[in-house]
């Protein structure tokens, strides 16, 4: 089943990348982008049983490799 | 003094090193990050600087998982010593050796020069040929150096005298313009609770020559093979 693994940085961890993009979208003109914060997503296509086998699979695969928890957050969705 | 340098797929500074701990006196072996055992009789793993895996995920994020570092998280946990630079670090940090973990630079930008550090204490095998409070240069080449860590691994760092070296101008002053890349009280490196583990950003085996710039990394090496 198809599934997605969001990992989002913490409140607070600074995120020079997500300040740059913010800066080019005002630069390019773009109104109302307030702040912007970048994270990372991964689509996995999982062999499991049942929806709660797969959520499972999923966040082993975030808490061993996917997000790093000192500063990241993560979230798990069979889609 | 046996020590086994590890390379990964991308790292690119295991020559360098090398040649700066048998200069520093050291026996150098080579292990294979697929391997699953340390070279007989290693006394010092040293995990090199460069690109692992390509920085592909977070640095040093999948040469952390790699084989190679049951057999260095055994080691250590065995008291043995560990050297991690620049991407060595990160990847300490990345298997759990280390706390915290290296982000990128709070300016943005790769950095790549000479700088100036603040040695901390020196009753360790890295340090045991500086003096404490003494003011080094050697140089930098990372553009994911910016150490954070929560609050409480933080004060604990600094309660244990866990940071190794700090940044600093010429002069010693670790004021704001010295914190080269953002780092959390200007760490640029830090011990293990046992302080057998060393993880440090800058590059000691970049100085170890007059003829290519200084010599303030040998003491390192020498410290190490003593």
């Amino acid at each position: 089943m198809k599934a997605r693994v969001t990992v989002t940085l913490k409140n607070g961890v600074l995120d020079p990348q997500g300040k740059a993009i913010e800066g080019a979208l005002k630069s390019l003109g773009v109104e109302g982008v307030a702040s912007v914060r970048q994270g990372k997503v991964f689509d996995i296509e999982v062999k499991a049983a049942d929806k709660a086998a797969a959520e499972a699979i999923l966040r082993q695969s975030a808490e061993k490799l996917l997000a790093n928890t000192v500063i990241e957050n993560f979230k798990v969705e069979v889609l | 003094m046996h020590a086994a340098v590890i390379t990964f797929p991308g790292s690119n500074r295991e020559g360098d090193v090398a040649r700066a701990l048998k200069l520093g006196g050291a026996r150098v072996s080579h292990a294979w990050h697929a391997d699953y055992e340390l070279p007989r009789g290693t006394d010092l793993v040293v995990l090199p600087g460069g690109f692992s895996y390509g920085d592909y995920l977070r640095c040093g994020a999948i040469a952390g998982r790699a084989h190679i570092m049951d057999a260095v998280r055994k080691h250590a946990a065995g008291g043995g010593l560990v050297l991690g630079i620049c991407n060595g670090f990160q990847i300490l940090c990345e298997s759990g050796l280390l706390p915290g973990i290296l982000t990128r630079n709070a300016g943005l930008k790769f950095l790549c020069k000479m700088q100036h550090l603040k040695v901390g204490r020196t009753d360790t095998p890295f340090t045991r040929l500086y003096r404490r409070d003494q003011v080094i240069e050697v140089c930098i080449a990372h553009g994911e150096g910016n150490y954070t860590a929560d609050a409480e691994t933080l004060k604990r760092l600094e309660g244990e005298d866990r940071v190794a070296f700090r940044y600093c101008d010429a002069t010693g002053d670790t004021n704001e313009a010295a914190n080269i890349n953002g780092s959390l009280n200007h760490i640029a490196g830090i011990y293990s609770d046992r302080r057998n583990v060393l993880g440090m950003m800058p590059h000691p085996e970049n100085l170890i020559e007059g003829l290519t710039g200084g010599t303030d990394g040998l003491a390192l090496f020498k410290g190490l093979a003593a």
